[in-house]
C-alpha cells in the first residue's frame, strides 16, 4: 500500500464522519433545535464522566470484535452479513456454558464459555463456508437466513430448554462474569468489563494474522484473485471454510462479550440484535484495518451512548437522534462514492503523477 | 507526394506527468488517405500521444493540427466532431445488444422519439458494403467472433462520421485469417479517403500496410520512415535503439530422458464438451517442444489439466515416469514444475498485491520466505530485489503494486518466479502476448537457457514466428488432438497452416513429395 493509500484510508473516515455531523446538524437546525447544545449532550452522554466512559467502551467491544469478524470474511472476498446471527449463538452459547459449569473456578470458567461462545459463531458461520465452497450457494443468502434460524432457535432453547417458560435465563454467577469489581467501581458502577481487553487483544490478533501469516496472505490471496491463487497452489475451498470459520468464531465472541460481560444472562429477542449491523458499519468505516476498527468502534459506542442522553439534556428527540446517527452511517456506507469522488479530483489535477503514469504504462503494454 | 495534404499535423507535443515526460517534443504528420504506422516499445509514450489526439487526455505544450487547421482538442466529444475515431483493443462493446444497437449507440436515428431500426439497418448495410465490413445486424454481439466484433467497432466510428481512424494493436486478438481480412479493410478504407493511424508493435503488419511508419522512443520521435525502404530489422532497431535480433540464437538440441509423458489424455472444458481427445505427447530433457495451433482447440485445458487445474476425465500425464495426474496443483508445482500461465493478468499475477508478493505466489510458505506459518517479509522483500535485478524487471522498487507494472514487465517477473524455481518442466503459455520485441528477444533467451541447462520446456504459442523460432519439435494442435508433429527446420508456416487446420501428415507428406 502507498503512502497516498494510507493517507486516504484516515482522511476519508473522517470526512464521512464531519460530513454526517453536518448533516446531522441540519436537521436539527431544521426541526429548531439547538445543534449546538444537541451535540454537547451527544458529547457529555458519552465521555463526560467517568460512567459515560465505562458505558461507551462497554458498547464499544462487541462492536469491534464483530468488526473484525466481517473484515476477515471482506478481505477473502466474502460478505458475511450473517454476523448478528453468529452474535446470538455465541451469546447463547456462552451462557450455556457459563450456567452448566456455575461450580468451575473463575480462571476455568470463563476462557471455557468464551470458546464456546467462539465455537458456536464460528460453527454457525461455517455452514455457510461449507455450502459455498462445495455448492457455489450465495453466503450473502445464506448468512441471511441462518440469521433468523439463530434468533428463533435461540429464543426456543431460552423458553423451553434452559428455563420453564421465562423470558430470559437467569443471571451468571460470578466466577463466569467478565465484570471486575475495580473497573465497575472506577466508572461509578457502569457495565463496562474486561471484554474491552480481549477486543483490544484481538485487532492485534487479527493485524498480525492477516499481514503476517502464511494463512492470512492466502485469504488475502483468495480474495483478491481466486483463480491464480488456485494457480498459486492454494485451495480455494479450504480458505472460503476457513475464513468463514474465523468471522463467525469473531462475531460468537462479540456475542459472548453481551453474555458474559454487558447483560450477564441471555433473554428473548424479537430481532436480531443491532451489534450485527453496526458492526458491520464499523468495519466500513474502518475501511477493514484493524487498527481503524478500534478506532471506529469506540466512536460508534461513544454515538451509541451519547444519543441516549441527548433528548434529556438538549431536548432533542430521539427520533432526530436517530437521523443524526444514521446520516453519519449513511456517509460512511457512501464512503466509497467519496473515494471515487476524491480519485475523480485527483485525475483533473494529474497531481497524481504515478498513478496516471502507471496506468498509462499498463495501457501500452496490454 | 510532397504536395499530400496531411491530415493530422502534431507538433512539439509534451505531456507531463508530474516530474515525469510521457511525451517529450514529438512530432507526427499523416497524409491524408494513407496507413501511418505508430511503433514503440511499450511505455513509449505511444498510448499517451493518441490519448491526446481523440481528447482523453490535454497535452501539456505543442499543438494538434487536423487538416491544416489548428485545434484544440480538449474532450472526446470534440474529437469526435474533428472526425477522429479510436477503435479499441479492447472492444468497448455492449454484448447484449445486437450489433445495430451497439453501431448507433448514441447517435439513434429517431422517427416520433422512438428508434428508427430499419433505417439504422440500412445506413448500417449501406456502411459495411462500401468498405468490406462483413457484419450480420441483427446478431447479438455476443454471438459473433471476434473478427466480426472488431469490424462492428469500426462501423461504429465509421457511423460517427470519422475520417481519421485510430486502431490500437487491432491485430493482437485476431487468427491470421482474420488479420488478413482486416488489412483488406484497412486498404479498402484508405481507398475511399480515410487516413489511419495504426499502434503496433508488429512489424511485418507494418511492412504490409502502412506508408509512413513514426518510431517513438522514451517519449521522443525518433523519426519518420517511408516504410517501403526500410527492413523490419532497420524498424526494430529504431525502435528498441539497439540492434535486435529476431532469430533466437541456439545451438542444435540435445533431447535426453523422457520427462513428460502424455498419453490419450481427455479433459472437458467448462461446459462439460470435450476439449482434448485421446492427445498424446512427450517431452523430453534438453528440448522445447512447441505446441502450435489456432486459439481454442483445446490447447489451454491441455496445459490445464497437466498443471492440475482441470480434471483429467481419461488418460495418464507422467512427469518422469510417475502419474500426476489427479494430483492437486500444489503437489504438481512441487513436483518441480513450472507455468507461465497464457492469462497474465487472471491466473499469473495478483494485481493489487505488491511485486514481491507476487513473486514469492509459488514459495511462500517455505523456508527462508515463512517460517512455522509466519512470513518474513525482509526475506521475501530481498528475494525480490535479487530476481527483480537478476531478471530485469523495471520496477520502480518491490513494494508497489504489480499492476503499476507494464505488461512486459509483469511478464518478466512471472517468468522470474517460475523459471528461479529450477523447474524440470517448464510450460510456458503465451508468453510474448502483447510484448515489444526487446521483451520478446529476452523471454525467447530465457526459454533457450532453460532448455540448455538440461530442462524440458513446452511452449504453447497462437504466433508462429515464436514457434518456429523457439522450438526443437513442433507439435501441431487442432480440435483436442495433435495433427502432425515436424521439426522447424524442415516445416514451412503454409505446412503448420494446414496442419492447424485439421490437415493430416499424410496430406502434408503427400505435398512434399509433389514439391520435390
Amino acid at each position: 500500500m502507498s503512502m497516498k493509500e494510507k493517507t486516504k484510508n484516515i482522511v476519508l473516515p473522517l470526512v464521512s464522519v464531519f460530513l454526517g455531523l453536518l448533516l446531522g446538524g441540519i436537521v436539527m437546525v431544521a426541526f429548531k433545535y439547538d445543534p449546538i447544545q444537541g451535540y454537547l449532550a451527544l458529547i457529555k452522554g458519552s465521555l463526560g464522566n467517568t460512567f459515560y466512559i465505562g458505558e461507551t467502551l462497554r458498547h464499544a467491544t462487541p462492536l469491534i470484535l464483530v468488526a473484525l469478524g466481517f473484515s476477515v470474511a471482506r478481505s477473502a472476498g466474502f460478505f458475511n452479513i450473517g454476523v448478528a446471527g453468529q452474535v446470538i449463538f455465541g451469546w447463547l452459547f456462552s451462557i450455556i456454558v457459563a450456567l452448566q459449569f456455575a461450580g468451575l473456578p473463575k480462571l476455568f470458567l470463563v476462557p471455557l464459555s468464551l470458546v464456546a461462545g467462539i465455537a458456536a459463531g464460528a460453527i454457525w458461520a461455517g455452514i455457510a463456508g461449507v455450502l459455498r465452497a462445495y455448492f457455489g450457494t450465495s453466503e450473502v443468502i445464506v448468512t441471511i437466513m441462518l440469521n433468523y434460524s439463530a434468533l428463533y432457535l435461540s429464543n426456543y432453547a431460552i423458553r423451553q430448554i434452559l428455563t420453564e417458560g421465562d423470558d430470559a435465563t437467569p443471571k451468571i454467577a460470578k466466577n463466569a462474569s467478565l465484570r471486575w469489581q475495580t473497573l465497575t467501581e472506577a466508572t461509578n458502577y457502569s457495565t463496562i468489563h474486561m471484554g474491552l481487553v480481549i477486543a483490544i487483544l484481538m485487532c492485534v490478533v487479527i493485524m498480525i494474522l492477516m499481514q503476517k501469516t502464511t494463512i492470512g496472505f492466502e485469504l488475502r490471496a483468495v480474495g483478491l484473485n481466486p483463480f491464480a491463487s488456485e494457480y498459486a497452489g492454494m485451495s480455494a475451498k479450504k480458505n472460503i471454510i476457513l475464513a468463514m470459520v474465523i468471522s463467525g468464531g469473531l462475531a460468537g465472541l462479540g456475542g459472548a462479550m453481551e453474555g458474559l460481560g454487558n447483560f450477564q444472562n441471555i433473554f428473548i429477542m424479537s430481532s436480531v440484535p443491532s451489534t450485527g449491523f453496526d458492526g458491520m458499519a464499523v468495519a466500513l468505516l474502518a475501511g477493514g484495518q484493524p487498527l481503524g476498527i478500534l478506532f471506529s468502534g469506540l466512536l460508534f459506542g461513544a454515538l451509541k451512548v451519547g444519543s441516549v442522553s441527548m433528548p434529556m439534556a438538549s431536548g432533542v428527540p430521539t427520533e432526530v437522534v436517530d437521523i443524526v446517527i444514521a446520516s453519519i452511517i449513511f456517509f460512511v456506507g457512501a464512503g466509497y462514492l467519496l473515494r471515487y469522488i476524491m480519485e475523480r479530483l485527483e485525475k483533473h489535477k494529474a497531481v497524481s503523477a504515478t498513478i496516471v503514469l502507471s496506468e498509462t504504462a499498463r495501457k501500452e503494454g496490454e | 507526394m510532397t504536395t499530400q495534404t496531411l491530415a493530422i499535423e502534431m507538433k512539439k507535443i509534451v505531456k507531463q506527468f508530474g516530474e515525469f515526460r510521457a511525451n517529450d517534443g514529438i512530432d507526427l504528420a499523416v497524409k491524408a488517405g494513407t496507413i501511418h504506422a505508430l511503433l514503440g516499445e511499450n511505455g513509449a509514450g505511444k498510448s499517451t500521444l493518441m490519448n491526446i489526439l481523440s481528447g482523453l487526455l490535454e497535452q501539456t505544450s505543442g499543438e494538434i493540427l487536423i487538416n491544416g487547421e489548428e485545434v484544440s482538442i480538449s474532450n472526446p466529444t470534440i474529437a469526435n466532431k474533428l472526425g477522429i475515431g479510436m477503435v479499441h483493443q479492447h472492444f468497448m462493446l455492449i454484448k447484449d445488444f445486437t450489433v445495430t444497437e451497439n453501431i448507433v449507440l448514441g447517435n439513434e436515428p429517431k422517427k416520433a422519439g422512438i428508434i428508427d431500426r430499419s433505417k439504422a439497418e440500412k445506413e448500417i448495410i449501406e456502411l459495411s458494403q462500401k468498405y468490406g465490413l462483413d457484419v450480420n445486424p441483427n446478431a447479438k454481439v455476443a454471438d459473433i467472433s471476434i473478427g466480426m466484433q472488431q469490424r462492428v467497432e469500426i462501423l461504429k466510428t465509421l457511423y460517427r462520421g470519422a475520417n481519421i481512424l485510430i486502431f490500437d494493436e487491432p491485430t493482437a486478438v485476431l487468427t491470421p485469417q482474420e488479420i488478413d481480412e482486416l488489412i483488406k479493410i484497412m486498404k479498402s478504407l484508405t481507398a475511399e479517403g480515410k487516413s489511419i493511424i495504426l499502434i503496433t508493435h508488429k512489424l511485418d503488419e507494418i511492412k504490409a500496410v502502412a506508408q509512413d511508419c513514426t518510431v517513438i522512443r522514451r517519449g521522443k520521435s525518433i523519426g519518420t520512415v517511408d516504410v517501403a525502404s526500410v527492413t523490419e530489422q532497420e524498424l526494430a532497431d529504431m525502435m528498441v535503439g539497439r540492434a535486435v535480433s529476431f532469430k533466437t540464437e541456439k545451438k542444435p538440441g540435445s533431447p535426453k530422458e523422457l520427462v513428460l509423458s502424455i498419453e490419450n489424455l481427455v479433459v472437458k472444458e467448462k461446459r462439460g464438451l470435450e476439449a482434448v481427445k485421446g492427445l498424446s505427447l512427450e517431452v523430453h530433457a534438453g528440448e522445447v517442444v512447441g505446441i502450435a495451433g489456432i486459439d481454442g482447440n483445446g490447447q489451454s485445458e491441455l496445459i490445464q489439466a497437466i498443471t492440475g487445474l482441470s480434471k483429467v476425465e481419461e488418460g495418464s500425464v507422467k512427469l518422469k515416469g510417475k502419474e500426476i495426474s489427479g494430483f492437486r496443483p500444489r503437489a504438481i508445482t512441487e513436483k518441480n514444475i513450472g507455468h507461465v500461465p497464457e492469462d497474465r493478468h487472471k491466473l499469473g499475477l495478483i494485481l493489487e498485491m505488491s511485486v514481491a508478493e507476487n513473486i514469492a505466489l509459488q514459495t511462500y510458505y517455505k523456508e527462508p520466505l515463512s517460517s512455522k506459518g509466519l512470513l518474513n517479509y525482509k526475506n521475501i522483500n530481498e528475494y525480490a530485489r535479487n530476481l527483480i535485478q537478476e531478471y530485469d524487471v523495471r520496477t520502480v522498487n518491490e513494494l508497489i503494486p504489480v499492476k503499476a507494472l507494464s505488461g512486459g514487465n509483469q511478464q518478466k517477473a512471472i517468468i522470474a518466479r517460475e523459471v528461479d524455481r529450477n523447474p524440470d518442466l517448464l510450460i510456458v503459455a503465451q508468453p510474448t502476448r502483447g510484448l515489444d520485441v526487446g521483451a520478446i528477444e529476452y523471454i525467447h533467451k530465457r526459454l533457450i537457457e532453460q532448455r540448455d541447462k538440461g530442462k524440458a520446456v513446452l511452449l504453447i504459442s497462437f504466433e508462429l514466428d515464436e514457434i518456429l523460432n523457439v522450438s526443437d519439435r513442433i507439435a501441431v494442435m487442432h480440435d483436442g488432438q495433435i495433427s502432425g508433429v515436424v521439426l522447424p527446420e524442415e516445416t514451412t508456416p503454409q505446412e503448420l497452416g494446414l496442419l492447424m487446420a485439421g490437415k493430416t501428415m499424410e496430406t502434408i507428406e503427400k505435398n512434399r513429395q509433389e514439391s520435390c
